[in-house]
Protein backbone atom coordinates (compact mmCIF):
# COMPACT_ATOMS: atom_id res chain seq x y z
CA UNK A 1 0.00 0.00 0.00
CA UNK A 2 2.90 2.32 0.83
CA UNK A 3 3.75 1.88 -2.82
CA UNK A 4 0.57 3.37 -4.30
CA UNK A 5 0.41 6.26 -2.15
CA UNK A 6 4.10 7.26 -4.47
CA UNK A 7 1.73 7.76 -7.82
CA UNK A 8 1.47 5.10 -9.94
CA UNK A 9 2.47 2.56 -7.87
CA UNK A 10 4.91 -0.51 -8.31
CA UNK A 11 3.62 -2.55 -11.80
CA UNK A 12 5.55 -5.86 -10.62
CA UNK A 13 6.57 -7.34 -7.44
CA UNK A 14 10.34 -7.34 -6.85
CA UNK A 15 10.03 -11.67 -6.22
CA UNK A 16 7.82 -12.14 -9.40
CA UNK A 17 10.83 -12.64 -11.22
CA UNK A 18 11.35 -15.89 -9.26
CA UNK A 19 7.89 -17.54 -10.48
CA UNK A 20 8.44 -20.57 -12.49
CA UNK A 21 5.69 -21.21 -15.33
CA UNK A 22 5.19 -23.40 -17.80
CA UNK A 23 7.18 -22.47 -21.10
CA UNK A 24 4.20 -23.34 -23.25
CA UNK A 25 0.57 -23.09 -22.82
CA UNK A 26 -1.03 -20.87 -19.77
CA UNK A 27 0.46 -19.23 -17.07
CA UNK A 28 -1.82 -20.61 -14.91
CA UNK A 29 -1.01 -24.37 -16.06
CA UNK A 30 -0.02 -26.93 -13.53
CA UNK A 31 3.21 -27.42 -13.10
CA UNK A 32 4.13 -31.53 -13.02
CA UNK A 33 7.70 -33.13 -12.91
CA UNK A 34 8.09 -33.50 -16.56
CA UNK A 35 7.21 -29.84 -18.03
CA UNK A 36 9.08 -27.46 -19.31
CA UNK A 37 9.22 -24.30 -17.65
CA UNK A 38 11.67 -21.22 -17.59
CA UNK A 39 13.63 -22.77 -14.99
CA UNK A 40 14.53 -25.99 -17.38
CA UNK A 41 14.79 -23.65 -20.61
CA UNK A 42 17.18 -21.37 -18.34
CA UNK A 43 19.39 -24.79 -17.49
CA UNK A 44 19.34 -25.91 -20.81
CA UNK A 45 20.64 -22.33 -22.32
CA UNK A 46 23.59 -22.53 -19.46
CA UNK A 47 24.54 -26.39 -20.49
CA UNK A 48 24.60 -24.63 -24.64
CA UNK A 49 26.66 -22.23 -23.59
CA UNK A 50 28.84 -24.40 -21.65
CA UNK A 51 28.82 -26.55 -24.32
CA UNK A 52 29.76 -23.98 -27.26
CA UNK A 53 32.62 -22.41 -25.32
CA UNK A 54 34.11 -25.56 -24.75
CA UNK A 55 33.53 -27.31 -28.19
CA UNK A 56 34.21 -24.33 -29.96
CA UNK A 57 36.86 -23.08 -27.76
CA UNK A 58 38.99 -26.03 -27.84
CA UNK A 59 38.10 -27.28 -31.70
CA UNK A 60 40.78 -25.39 -33.41
CA UNK A 61 43.86 -26.90 -30.89
CA UNK A 62 46.00 -23.83 -31.76
CA UNK A 63 49.45 -22.74 -30.11
CA UNK A 64 48.46 -18.93 -30.38
CA UNK A 65 45.10 -18.94 -29.16
CA UNK A 66 41.87 -17.40 -30.43
CA UNK A 67 40.06 -15.51 -27.80
CA UNK A 68 37.27 -18.16 -27.38
CA UNK A 69 40.28 -20.82 -26.70
CA UNK A 70 42.04 -18.33 -24.38
CA UNK A 71 38.80 -18.27 -22.31
CA UNK A 72 38.29 -21.74 -22.68
CA UNK A 73 42.14 -22.35 -21.08
CA UNK A 74 42.41 -20.07 -18.83
CA UNK A 75 38.59 -21.29 -17.24
CA UNK A 76 40.45 -24.64 -17.12
CA UNK A 77 43.34 -23.68 -15.95
CA UNK A 78 41.52 -21.62 -12.93
CA UNK A 79 40.10 -24.67 -11.57
CA UNK A 80 42.44 -27.22 -11.83
CA UNK A 81 44.73 -24.98 -9.97
CA UNK A 82 42.36 -24.91 -7.55
CA UNK A 83 41.50 -28.08 -7.38
CA UNK A 84 45.28 -29.08 -7.33
CA UNK A 85 45.85 -26.21 -4.75
CA UNK A 86 43.37 -27.16 -1.84
CA UNK A 87 42.15 -30.81 -2.51
CA UNK A 88 45.75 -31.42 -3.26
CA UNK A 89 47.07 -34.08 -6.16
CA UNK A 90 45.05 -37.18 -5.27
CA UNK A 91 42.32 -34.43 -5.77
CA UNK A 92 42.58 -33.98 -9.36
CA UNK A 93 41.23 -37.35 -10.46
CA UNK A 94 37.58 -35.61 -9.33
CA UNK A 95 38.93 -32.58 -10.99
CA UNK A 96 35.81 -32.82 -13.96
CA UNK A 97 33.29 -33.10 -11.44
CA UNK A 98 34.12 -29.87 -9.61
CA UNK A 99 34.73 -28.37 -13.10
CA UNK A 100 31.23 -29.05 -14.15
CA UNK A 101 29.72 -27.38 -10.78
CA UNK A 102 32.13 -24.33 -11.27
CA UNK A 103 30.77 -23.62 -14.57
CA UNK A 104 27.54 -24.66 -14.43
CA UNK A 105 26.82 -22.22 -11.75
CA UNK A 106 28.99 -19.52 -13.29
CA UNK A 107 27.05 -19.32 -16.31
CA UNK A 108 23.62 -20.08 -13.99
CA UNK A 109 24.47 -17.22 -12.46
CA UNK A 110 25.57 -14.77 -15.77
CA UNK A 111 22.37 -15.90 -17.60
CA UNK A 112 20.12 -15.03 -14.47
CA UNK A 113 21.34 -11.06 -15.24
CA UNK A 114 20.34 -10.89 -18.69
CA UNK A 115 17.30 -8.49 -18.02
CA UNK A 116 14.27 -10.43 -18.78
CA UNK A 117 15.95 -13.43 -17.47
CA UNK A 118 15.41 -15.82 -15.20
CA UNK A 119 17.82 -17.18 -12.62
CA UNK A 120 17.48 -20.82 -11.90
CA UNK A 121 20.66 -20.49 -8.81
CA UNK A 122 18.21 -18.57 -7.02
CA UNK A 123 16.30 -21.41 -6.38
CA UNK A 124 16.95 -23.18 -3.34
CA UNK A 125 15.64 -26.93 -5.24
CA UNK A 126 18.65 -26.12 -7.56
CA UNK A 127 21.23 -25.54 -5.21
CA UNK A 128 20.08 -27.99 -2.60
CA UNK A 129 20.08 -30.68 -5.52
CA UNK A 130 24.06 -29.34 -6.37
CA UNK A 131 24.91 -29.41 -2.52
CA UNK A 132 22.96 -32.81 -1.64
CA UNK A 133 25.16 -34.53 -4.39
CA UNK A 134 28.34 -33.03 -3.52
CA UNK A 135 27.49 -33.91 0.66
CA UNK A 136 26.56 -37.56 -0.61
CA UNK A 137 29.24 -37.90 -2.52
CA UNK A 138 32.21 -36.33 -0.33
CA UNK A 139 30.90 -38.26 2.60
CA UNK A 140 30.70 -41.79 0.76
CA UNK A 141 33.95 -41.27 -0.61
CA UNK A 142 35.51 -40.43 2.63
CA UNK A 143 33.87 -44.28 3.86
CA UNK A 144 35.43 -45.46 0.93
CA UNK A 145 39.21 -44.37 0.85
CA UNK A 146 39.50 -44.58 5.19
CA UNK A 147 37.24 -46.59 6.01
CA UNK A 148 36.25 -46.09 10.28
CA UNK A 149 39.02 -44.41 10.03
CA UNK A 150 36.76 -41.38 8.39
CA UNK A 151 35.22 -40.79 11.55
CA UNK A 152 38.14 -39.69 12.96
CA UNK A 153 37.51 -36.31 10.97
CA UNK A 154 35.01 -35.32 13.90
CA UNK A 155 37.78 -36.43 16.92
CA UNK A 156 40.11 -33.62 17.31
CA UNK A 157 43.03 -35.69 18.23
CA UNK A 158 45.02 -32.44 19.08
CA UNK A 159 42.76 -30.94 21.78
CA UNK A 160 42.66 -31.95 25.70
CA UNK A 161 41.01 -35.77 26.40
CA UNK A 162 38.52 -34.16 28.16
CA UNK A 163 36.93 -31.73 25.26
CA UNK A 164 36.78 -34.29 22.45
CA UNK A 165 33.31 -35.32 22.73
CA UNK A 166 32.00 -31.94 23.42
CA UNK A 167 34.04 -30.91 19.88
CA UNK A 168 33.27 -34.45 18.34
CA UNK A 169 29.59 -33.17 18.68
CA UNK A 170 29.77 -29.69 17.33
CA UNK A 171 32.13 -31.05 14.68
CA UNK A 172 29.17 -33.75 13.93
CA UNK A 173 26.45 -30.78 13.92
CA UNK A 174 28.83 -28.88 11.86
CA UNK A 175 29.30 -31.46 8.97
CA UNK A 176 25.37 -32.15 8.75
CA UNK A 177 24.74 -28.28 8.18
CA UNK A 178 27.02 -28.37 5.54
CA UNK A 179 24.36 -28.95 2.56
CA UNK A 180 22.42 -26.58 4.33
CA UNK A 181 24.78 -23.77 4.30
CA UNK A 182 26.23 -24.98 0.93
CA UNK A 183 22.61 -24.49 -0.73
CA UNK A 184 21.58 -21.46 0.79
CA UNK A 185 24.39 -19.59 0.86
CA UNK A 186 24.44 -19.64 -3.63
CA UNK A 187 20.45 -19.29 -3.34
CA UNK A 188 20.38 -16.67 -0.82
CA UNK A 189 22.50 -14.39 -2.92
CA UNK A 190 21.20 -14.65 -6.25
CA UNK A 191 17.80 -14.10 -4.86
CA UNK A 192 18.68 -10.89 -2.15
CA UNK A 193 20.75 -9.98 -5.58
CA UNK A 194 18.00 -9.73 -8.15
CA UNK A 195 15.68 -8.84 -5.92
CA UNK A 196 17.55 -5.84 -4.83
CA UNK A 197 18.07 -4.66 -8.59
CA UNK A 198 14.45 -5.54 -9.38
CA UNK A 199 13.63 -2.96 -6.28
CA UNK A 200 15.83 -0.38 -7.61
CA UNK A 201 14.12 -0.40 -10.84
CA UNK A 202 10.96 0.18 -9.10
CA UNK A 203 11.94 3.33 -7.96
CA UNK A 204 13.18 4.49 -11.51
CA UNK A 205 9.23 5.01 -12.16
CA UNK A 206 8.80 7.78 -9.59
CA UNK A 207 9.59 10.80 -11.45
CA UNK A 208 11.76 12.42 -8.37
CA UNK A 209 14.20 9.64 -7.19
CA UNK A 210 14.87 7.73 -11.32
CA UNK A 211 18.05 9.51 -12.10
CA UNK A 212 19.27 8.44 -8.98
CA UNK A 213 17.42 5.38 -9.38
CA UNK A 214 19.32 4.62 -12.56
CA UNK A 215 22.47 5.07 -11.55
CA UNK A 216 21.23 2.62 -8.17
CA UNK A 217 20.37 0.11 -10.76
CA UNK A 218 23.56 0.21 -12.53
CA UNK A 219 25.78 0.09 -9.64
CA UNK A 220 23.74 -3.07 -8.42
CA UNK A 221 24.00 -4.65 -11.72
CA UNK A 222 27.98 -4.27 -11.32
CA UNK A 223 27.98 -5.69 -8.21
CA UNK A 224 25.94 -8.27 -8.98
CA UNK A 225 28.26 -9.88 -11.91
CA UNK A 226 30.90 -9.08 -9.50
CA UNK A 227 28.94 -11.49 -6.66
CA UNK A 228 27.82 -13.92 -9.56
CA UNK A 229 31.30 -14.82 -10.06
CA UNK A 230 32.48 -15.28 -6.39
CA UNK A 231 29.72 -17.38 -5.44
CA UNK A 232 30.13 -19.61 -8.21
CA UNK A 233 34.38 -19.53 -6.69
CA UNK A 234 33.08 -20.39 -3.11
CA UNK A 235 30.86 -23.07 -3.82
CA UNK A 236 33.40 -24.71 -5.75
CA UNK A 237 36.30 -24.01 -3.39
CA UNK A 238 34.14 -25.34 -0.23
CA UNK A 239 33.76 -28.64 -2.58
CA UNK A 240 37.38 -28.68 -3.05
CA UNK A 241 37.50 -28.05 1.05
CA UNK A 242 34.98 -31.12 1.38
CA UNK A 243 36.81 -32.83 -1.10
CA UNK A 244 39.90 -32.52 1.13
CA UNK A 245 38.36 -33.67 4.40
CA UNK A 246 37.18 -36.80 2.61
CA UNK A 247 40.34 -37.80 1.63
CA UNK A 248 42.54 -36.78 4.32
CA UNK A 249 40.05 -36.44 7.55
CA UNK A 250 42.77 -36.44 10.34
CA UNK A 251 42.81 -33.35 12.07
CA UNK B 1 -5.59 -3.03 10.57
CA UNK B 2 -6.13 -6.83 10.02
CA UNK B 3 -4.53 -10.04 10.38
CA UNK B 4 -3.99 -11.82 13.64
CA UNK B 5 -1.40 -11.70 16.20
CA UNK B 6 0.42 -14.71 15.26
CA UNK B 7 1.07 -13.26 12.30
CA UNK B 8 2.49 -10.11 13.85
CA UNK B 9 4.76 -12.28 15.75
CA UNK B 10 6.30 -14.02 13.09
CA UNK B 11 6.69 -10.81 11.31
CA UNK B 12 8.36 -9.60 14.37
CA UNK B 13 10.73 -12.74 14.43
CA UNK B 14 11.70 -12.28 10.94
CA UNK B 15 12.58 -9.17 11.33
CA UNK B 16 14.42 -9.53 14.77
CA UNK B 17 16.36 -12.82 12.91
CA UNK B 18 17.32 -10.52 10.36
CA UNK B 19 19.81 -8.84 12.51
CA UNK B 20 21.96 -11.93 12.19
CA UNK B 21 22.41 -10.94 8.76
CA UNK B 22 23.96 -7.58 9.92
CA UNK B 23 26.01 -9.29 12.76
CA UNK B 24 27.58 -11.90 9.88
CA UNK B 25 28.44 -9.20 7.70
CA UNK B 26 30.57 -7.38 10.57
CA UNK B 27 32.01 -11.26 11.12
CA UNK B 28 32.54 -11.04 7.01
CA UNK B 29 34.22 -7.54 7.41
CA UNK B 30 36.42 -8.72 9.86
CA UNK B 31 38.18 -11.50 8.06
CA UNK B 32 38.41 -9.64 4.83
CA UNK B 33 39.61 -6.38 6.79
CA UNK B 34 42.11 -8.44 8.61
CA UNK B 35 43.29 -10.56 5.56
CA UNK B 36 44.37 -6.68 3.86
CA UNK B 37 45.90 -5.96 6.74
CA UNK B 38 48.25 -8.79 6.52
CA UNK B 39 48.52 -8.56 2.94
CA UNK B 40 49.46 -4.77 3.21
CA UNK B 41 52.32 -5.94 5.45
CA UNK B 42 53.46 -8.52 3.37
CA UNK B 43 52.31 -8.20 -0.45
CA UNK B 44 54.28 -11.37 -1.52
CA UNK B 45 52.81 -14.18 0.57
CA UNK B 46 48.96 -12.35 0.34
CA UNK B 47 48.42 -14.12 -3.30
CA UNK B 48 48.60 -17.79 -2.01
CA UNK B 49 46.06 -16.91 0.35
CA UNK B 50 43.11 -15.63 -1.48
CA UNK B 51 41.65 -19.09 -1.01
CA UNK B 52 41.74 -18.94 2.36
CA UNK B 53 40.59 -15.39 2.49
CA UNK B 54 37.12 -17.05 0.67
CA UNK B 55 36.67 -19.98 2.77
CA UNK B 56 37.39 -17.76 5.73
CA UNK B 57 34.79 -15.85 4.57
CA UNK B 58 32.03 -18.48 3.50
CA UNK B 59 32.21 -19.81 6.84
CA UNK B 60 31.65 -16.70 8.56
CA UNK B 61 28.79 -15.98 6.24
CA UNK B 62 27.12 -19.35 6.99
CA UNK B 63 26.17 -18.53 10.46
CA UNK B 64 24.47 -15.60 8.93
CA UNK B 65 22.72 -17.80 6.66
CA UNK B 66 21.25 -19.62 9.46
CA UNK B 67 19.66 -16.39 10.79
CA UNK B 68 18.54 -15.76 7.52
CA UNK B 69 16.95 -19.18 7.09
CA UNK B 70 15.09 -18.84 10.22
CA UNK B 71 13.48 -15.69 8.60
CA UNK B 72 12.27 -17.67 5.52
CA UNK B 73 11.12 -20.29 7.92
CA UNK B 74 9.56 -18.02 9.70
CA UNK B 75 7.68 -15.70 6.95
CA UNK B 76 6.77 -18.90 4.70
CA UNK B 77 7.06 -22.26 6.70
CA UNK B 78 5.35 -21.25 10.12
Amino acid sequence: MAEEAKGGGLEFHPMDQFIIKPLFGDAGDQVGMFTITNATFWMAAAILAIAALMILGTRGRAVVPTRTQSVAELAYGFVYKMVEDVAGKDGLKYFPYIMTLFLFILFSNFLGLIPMSFTTTSHIAVTAILAMAVFLAVTILGFVKNGASFLGLFWVSSAPLALRPILALIELISYFVRPVSHSIRLAGNMMAGHAVLKVFAGFAQVAAVAPIAIFGVVAIYGLEVLVSAIQAYVFTILTCVYLKDALHPSH
Amino acid sequence: MEGNIAQMGQFIGAGLAAIGSGAAAIGVGHVAGNFLAGALRNPSAAAGQTATLFIGIAFAEALGIFSFLVALLLMFAV
